[in-house]
């Protein structure tokens, strides 16, 4: 990041970055995500990956997860500032090193080659528990719900097999164990 | 069968059963349904601003002299526009304002309609929350809600859309009894622990200060009167922010005057020196503050605001208590007055040599300024302004810039909610129709727009709303002919490079005046200056004053570009010997 000469924004020291992911259930009405998402861009904040959908249809409640980079300062601001929203009933918070939080991605991976590439792709993935999903003599779509530096590294080595298209979710996260979020 | 009500009426009936009398606003297609009711509701006056910007502001001046919150009426597309900046002014100043905008029919929405835009979605960063109606069994609920989102925890404004289809539309309406309850965003759970550490610190404290905000005058005239009694019984200096003058009375001899950019020497030095610095409802806003990395670092901090996300956001506090601040002073001073009663005296002894300390920073005179026989100095037209009004309650508004400033200096309040300025987010043109709304919640008190002539012009066609309802507003200008505080900081920061700050062609204001059908005024010498503005508080009818003032002055003290407080430009004198370097002019 360049100094910034400002006044304004002056950068004061150097602080190291955390990746967190907030868990935000919000009231599932129009512009609701537009308000979470709206605050974020407003304030400079980053977003790295985004997955909503309703979760309660009866209270109507959806679950936003973001995961987030900041200093500890500007990721307590994140919750501090979202909690403020009307629509917002709860924020909670993890640090993607938390051992107590399980955080999955999901992609599909759409290779297309040979019988050999093929199996060789599912093969390089197998151990994240993928899924052929759609199968052709010249095709696969694949499934894999994993982490996403997994991802990230599945992605780079099927490029050598046949990858044409990669479609990603962003994190979801659930805490271990029977506790839930108040 | 019960009666059924068009949304047009619930909109009124819900305004009647939250207790306004009266609204701002301007008419237009979609709202029309709305402005047809107005006449079946006489407990509801409107007044006609002539932009809608003016409204709002007007509605602002309304909301921050009787803590009530004000209400503006606007038409869809450019009517929710052009409010977007009072919506935004009141949201960076905390004032509860409700904006009911029209909007096209639903069936309409999307298709790029005549005098459509996304209103929820331009002012959604700008209202603390925003509604748009696509059920007419949903109106009176929102509005109601809208009150109380806009009114509890840290206020702010709030917008209300409504189609025009919904406004014709037919349904029951049951009348809303006003509960006392928070909408779930509201904190006031401070605990006692938290009391008890303030006192402990206060106890030990050495060299303490009380810096105090906007959040004393939005806590009500009682937090005011509290806060008098807790700096009494402490005997700690004081100091206040733009927005929270009033609360504390200037002429008191523990009152330091304001600090921040252009505040006090004493006021910023006792904030750079302090061992224990006690925030009570204000925002370390960058104006206060000065370089955050040398900003009071020999002080524990304590931060008492009603909003949990203005703790740590600029500076990192040692205690933080979240509440309504009339309550979190009312505990201190009891458990003050319960467990030490003498705590005056055995404190004396403690900080008197700060006191001392403090007696010699303000014996540098820091708002003093070279006086003239032949030009009106600035300061020196408020100075008498405040001499020849100070008995009569006045309420003062202003605009933004350096007449801006010298106000908060030289004028000086001794009430709270007496004060209406734009400080967060500086909106030039501010005052002219904030005094409109001053001058309708308080018809029989004297206010005072102090002004710029380049601010002014801004908003200058709201005088026409001030003669239509005969409201008698004073247009206090101190004149000249430049865009004061940027001409200064091109003098200061830019080697005099006058880059269009002078308006070349200004209005003869006494004319204007007379175009508009009220009084016009004006002072070229120091000479005529009292009769004049004596003639002005005599006259009956809205005034401009025309003050013509000296051209080259400058705003003093003035912490010069990215430096700590302790650093201050005192005057022209000082100046010459704290040069600023080439980096430092890129920091303000």
């Amino acid at each position: 990041m360049a100094k910034s000469k400002s006044a304004y924004s002056f950068a004061s020291k150097k602080q190291k970055f955390d990746t967190h992911i907030i868990v935000v259930w919000v009231d599932n009405e129009a512009g609701v995500l537009a308000r979470v998402v709206g605050l974020f861009s407003g304030r400079g904040y980053n977003i790295e990956s985004l997955a909503v959908a309703e979760v309660d249809q009866n209270l109507n409640i959806s679950r936003i997860t973001i995961v987030t980079t900041g200093t500890p300062q500007v990721v307590d601001q994140i919750k501090l500032q979202l909690k403020k929203l009307v629509p917002v009933h709860k924020v909670a918070d993890f640090k993607r090193e938390d051992k107590n939080v399980i955080f999955k991605e999901m992609a599909l991976f759409k290779l297309v080659g040979d019988k050999i590439k093929l199996e060789k792709a599912f093969k390089a993935c197998k151990k994240y528990d993928a899924v052929i999903l759609d199968k052709t003599n010249k095709s696969n779509v694949i499934q894999v719900t994993a982490l996403r530096r997994e991802i990230d590294s599945i992605s780079s080595i099927l490029k050598k097999f046949g990858l044409v298209s990669v479609s990603r979710t962003g994190a979801v996260a659930m805490t271990r164990g029977a506790e839930v979020f108040k | 069968m019960p009666k059924l009500y068009t949304g047009a009426e619930i909109v009124f009936k819900c305004l009647e059963d939250q207790g306004v009398s009266n609204i701002f606003g301007y008419p237009g297609g979609a709202v029309l349904p709305i402005y047809d009711e107005l006449k079946n509701f006489k407990s509801i006056k409107h007044y006609l601003a002539r932009h809608e910007q003016g409204a709002g502001h007007a509605a602002e001046g309304y909301a921050r002299s009787t803590g009530k919150p004000g209400v503006l009426l606007v038409t869809s597309g450019p009517g929710a526009t052009n409010a977007v900046t009072a919506l935004t002014d009141a949201y960076m100043d905390s004032v509860p304002l409700i904006c009911i905008s029209g909007q096209v029919p639903t069936h309409l929405i999307g298709t790029d309609a005549f005098q459509e835009c996304d209103t929820t979605g331009i002012t959604r960063p700008c209202t603390k929350h925003n509604w748009l109606v696509k059920d007419i069994k949903d109106l009176a609920k929102t509005i109601h809600k809208a009150f109380e989102v806009a009114t509890t925890g840290r206020p702010g404004p709030v917008l209300v859309d409504i189609p025009k289809d919904i406004q014709f539309q037919k349904t029951n309406y049951k009348n809303y009894k006003k509960k006392i309850k928070f909408n779930g965003k509201s904190h006031n759970q401070f605990s006692k622990n938290d009391i008890d550490e303030l006192i402990n610190l206060l106890k030990k404290a050495s060299k303490p200060i009380f810096y105090t905000g906007g959040g004393v005058i939005n806590s009500g005239p009682k937090a005011s009167e509290l806060l008098r009694e807790l700096v009494r019984i402490t005997g700690f200096p004081i100091t206040s922010t733009l927005q929270g003058l009033g609360s504390y009375p200037a002429d008191d001899n523990q009152f330091l005057g304001m600090l921040g950019m252009h505040g006090t020497y004493e006021a910023n030095n006792a904030m750079y020196e302090c061992d224990l610095m006690i925030n009570i409802g204000a925002r370390f806003d960058d104006r206060i503050t000065g370089k955050i990395d040398e900003f009071s670092p020999k002080s524990k901090k304590v931060h008492i605001d009603i909003d949990p996300s203005s703790i740590n956001k600029n500076v990192k506090v040692d205690l933080a208590i979240i509440g309504d601040v009339k309550s979190v002073i009312d505990s201190t001073i009891k458990n003050l007055k319960k467990t030490k009663h003498n705590f005056i005296k055995s404190n004396k002894q403690k900080t008197s040599k700060w006191w001392e300390k403090i007696q010699k920073w303000r014996a540098r005179r820091s708002l003093d300024y070279i006086r003239s026989e032949e030009t009106i100095k600035p300061q020196y037209a408020i100075e008498r302004l405040y001499e020849l009004t100070k008995d009569k309650d006045a309420y003062i508004t202003t605009e933004v810039g350096q007449h801006q400033m010298w106000a908060a200096q030289h004028y000086k309040f001794n009430k709270p909610n007496r004060w209406m300025t734009s400080g967060g987010l500086g909106t030039m043109g501010y005052g002219l129709p904030a005094a409109v709304g001053v001058q309708v919640a308080h018809p029989k008190k004297l206010v005072i727009d102090i002004a710029g002539e380049a601010s002014v012009l801004m908003t200058m066609q709201e005088m026409s709303t001030a003669v239509q309802y005969g409201l008698p507003i004073k247009i206090f200008i101190l004149n000249n002919e430049y865009m004061g505080m940027v001409r200064q900081w091109q003098e200061l920061l830019h080697d005099k490079n006058y880059s269009e700050s002078y308006t070349a062609a200004l209005p003869d204001f006494v004319k204007l005046a007379e175009a508009y059908g009220c009084v016009g005024l004006r002072a070229k010498t120091p000479e005529e200056l009292d009769d004049k503005i004596i003639e002005m508080l005599n006259t009956d009818q809205p005034v401009i004053f025309d003050c013509l003032v000296d051209k080259q002055e400058n705003c003093y003290p003035m912490i010069p570009s990215g430096k700590p407080h302790n650093q201050m430009l005192l005057g022209p004198k000082d100046q010459k010997n704290k040069k600023i370097t080439r980096k430092g002019r890129t920091l303000v």
